[in-house]
């Protein structure tokens, strides 16, 4: 067993990593770096390479090309046991013919930890489910099980904690609140989550950063915030939330800003939110950024005008509205319920309009339908 | 009320045919084994008479044919087991789409006669077969040796007829673990041995419990391989059975089954409390 590899500590770095089955290429010349201590996301659609990352991360698949490091130590080709890299197994795979107390104790004493007792009593008060070490795995619910597995990985100390879909068997109520857990027990105890999902708003509740994947390659990495805020490409725009994108093209500059054509309308898009500034873009707008008015009322900042109400859904938090504009798109607006005045009507005649600051340039040679093919949850890689 | 008769209804096929082909035939077994020959009568009347002895008579005069029974039984076991596990697995993680076909091999053997098997088996270790000539020629057995009538060949014979039985249940018992179970193992710190000894195998337990049993009860009973294979010397409880029963000796022939029905019984109560598997029984 190797020493080394199995003490190495440090930030994980994927350089240049490639996989390919066959003809298939999973993953991309991936390159990569999780700093130590982060609560790391790979987001993207079924298919997209995360799960195959991932699993080369774990040591359960090799790369075809690249190298992976942990902090100095060269992983690579390690067997998964001779890695300080534990996995929470998308449907938990614990150990059905052991105690839920011996399938936390299993890494521990493969390593032949000394104090056993404490440290599985300590890591089950911490998923809270002390009461349960006596029974076996297939007499626990799914969120039980969940924890369980949680806490067989996290018992190791280990220096990366790799997560596969690990919500995705819960209910929806059940997954926001162990979404909520996840993130108070990385703090906890410290280490470093690499958490893969398909699941957006899971990946933006979690993690410090999100590196959104798309066909075996990185489309963007960075904040929750800065990815919906500043998107880079039309996939990320419409994968995380969803985004209006207008066909235009730039014009002309003022100040910070760029002055953008929208069939024939001027609206202005900050500089650094610009990510093309030839003839043909994208013009990104999210639809709760949006306001709606009715046509003869004055608006400021950018106003798109000559829309007219399509179709209204009523929601309680918000009103959802489509809007027909003159050049046939229809645009989706996001309208709180938090201002006493009745919804617009199917038919009204509106402007819309919204603050510049909130709209993003896209290169416009890009399917502007990209990661709106949202794959259905119960489908996704198994 | 017609609910609760359902089950019984379904039940009852089977009541029907275990009463006239078990039962039945057993409380016969039972009574003819403490009759005794009707003095004066034909060779094949016997009569009533509670003679508890026979069993003791019977078992005095072949206690050397239960042990050789129970000892080759347990030895073709252990061989079919050792032959089967690494087949199986192979069956259940390693054969992708010829899992079918590979299937279909294991049982293939059953499309022929078990009888005929053997004799098959006869001639390949006899003395003009293709293995003995040419150990003979590498000087590897000398020119008296013999393959058949020996202790190895029936118990091989065993191993090698019982084989499916051993398999198939082994091969459903590892198909079921979930292959995720053992990448777990190994992201939990346990190489390849570890996983096998913590995790694989307490998981296909109740396959080895039932593979083993399924081998070991027809190879205590089984009086063919030893008649064809085996020699003299190498003579099992069934081949007692069967001579007593030509003679016909039926009090001793019942008296030796019910005997052989108690250690089989015995052995295996044993085992499968040692086994702790209750997902056989």
């Amino acid at each position: 067993m190797s020493v080394s590899a199995n003490s190495a500590r440090g930030d994980l770095k994927l350089t240049s990593v490639t996989k390919s089955y066959g003809d298939f290429t999973a993953v991309d010349d991936l390159s990569l770096t999780i700093p130590e201590g982060s609560f790391f996301a790979l987001l993207g659609p079924s298919g997209c390479g995360k799960t195959t990352t991932l699993r080369m991360v774990a040591g359960l698949e090799e790369p075809t090309v690249g190298s992976i490091h942990l902090g100095s130590t060269d992983i690579t080709f390690t067997k998964p046991y001779q890695r300080p890299i534990n996995t929470v197994f998308q449907n938990y795979a614990l150990f059905p013919h052991l105690t839920i107390f011996e399938n936390i104790a299993f890494g521990l004493r493969r390593r032949g930890i000394k104090d056993v007792d404490e440290s599985v009593n300590k890591v089950l008060n911490l998923v809270e489910l002390p009461h349960l070490a006596q029974r076996k795995p297939t007499q626990l619910s799914g969120g039980q099980q969940q924890r369980i597995a949680l806490a067989r990985a996290i018992v190791n100390r280990p220096a990366l904690l790799l997560l596969d879909e690990p919500l995705g068997a819960l209910d929806l109520k059940l997954r926001r609140q162990m979404q909520i857990e996840l993130k108070w027990i990385q703090k906890e105890v410290g280490l470093t989550f690499v958490h893969v999902t398909h699941d957006q708003e899971e990946a933006m509740t979690m993690a410090d950063t999100i590196a959104v994947m798309n066909e075996g390659k990185i489309e963007q990495m960075g904040s929750p915030a800065d990815l919906y805020d500043n998107p880079k490409t039309a996939f990320v725009a419409n994968f995380l939330g969803q985004s209006n994108l207008i066909k235009g093209s730039i014009t002309g500059n003022d100040g910070d800003s760029l002055i953008a054509d929208l069939f024939g309308q001027k609206v202005s898009v900050p500089r650094n939110r610009s990510h093309a500034d030839d003839a043909s873009i994208l013009a990104g707008i999210r639809p709760e950024k949006f306001r709606i008015s009715l046509a003869q009322t004055p608006v400021s900042g950018n106003v798109l005008s000559g829309g007219k109400i399509e179709d209204v859904s009523y929601i309680g938090v918000s009103t959802q509205y489509q809007v027909m504009m003159p050049w046939g798109q229809e645009l989706m607006v996001f309208e709180q319920n938090d201002d006493g005045v009745a919804p617009f009507q199917i038919g009204d005649p509106v402007n819309i309009s919204w603050e510049p600051v909130f709209t993003f340039a896209l290169h416009g040679d890009q399917d502007a339908e990209a990661g709106t093919e949202v794959v259905p949850e119960d489908l996704d890689e198994e | 009320m017609k609910k609760i008769s359902t089950p019984y209804l379904l039940l009852l096929p089977g009541f029907a045919f275990l009463l006239t082909f078990f039962v039945f035939p057993i409380l016969s077994l039972a009574q003819v084994s403490t009759a005794t020959p009707v003095s004066g009568g034909d060779i094949d009347d016997f009569e009533q008479t509670f003679r508890f002895r026979n069993y003791l008579e019977a078992f005095l005069d072949s206690r050397e044919h239960f042990g050789r029974s129970i000892v080759y039984a347990l030895l073709a076991t252990l061989i079919a087991l050792l032959i089967s596990y690494p087949l199986a697995y192979a069956l259940a993680f390693k054969s992708g789409k010829y899992k079918n076909l590979l299937l279909v091999l294991v049982v293939a053997p059953f499309f022929t006669s078990f009888l005929l098997r053997t004799v098959a088996w006869k001639q390949i270790l006899g003395e003009e077969g293709f293995v003995v000539p040419p150990l003979r020629s590498l000087g590897l057995i000398s020119e008296s040796t013999t393959l058949t009538s020996t202790a190895g060949a029936v118990i091989l014979g065993m191993a090698y007829n019982f084989l499916p039985f051993m398999t198939l249940p082994l091969y459903a018992s590892i198909d079921r673990i979930d292959p995720r179970t053992l990448e777990a193992s190994g992201d939990l710190y346990a190489n390849g041995f570890t996983t096998f000894r913590k995790v694989t195998l307490p998981l296909s337990m109740p396959g080895v419990v039932a593979g083993t049993l399924l081998t070991f009860i027809p190879a205590a009973g089984d009086y063919v391989n030893a008649e064809l294979l085996g020699g003299p010397n190498n003579s099992m409880i069934g081949n007692v059975i069967q001579t007593r029963f030509l003679i016909p000796d039926y009090p001793t022939t019942s008296a030796l089954s019910f005997m052989l029905m108690a250690a089989i019984l015995i052995i295996v109560t044993v085992y499968i409390r040692r086994a702790g598997t209750d997902e056989v029984v």
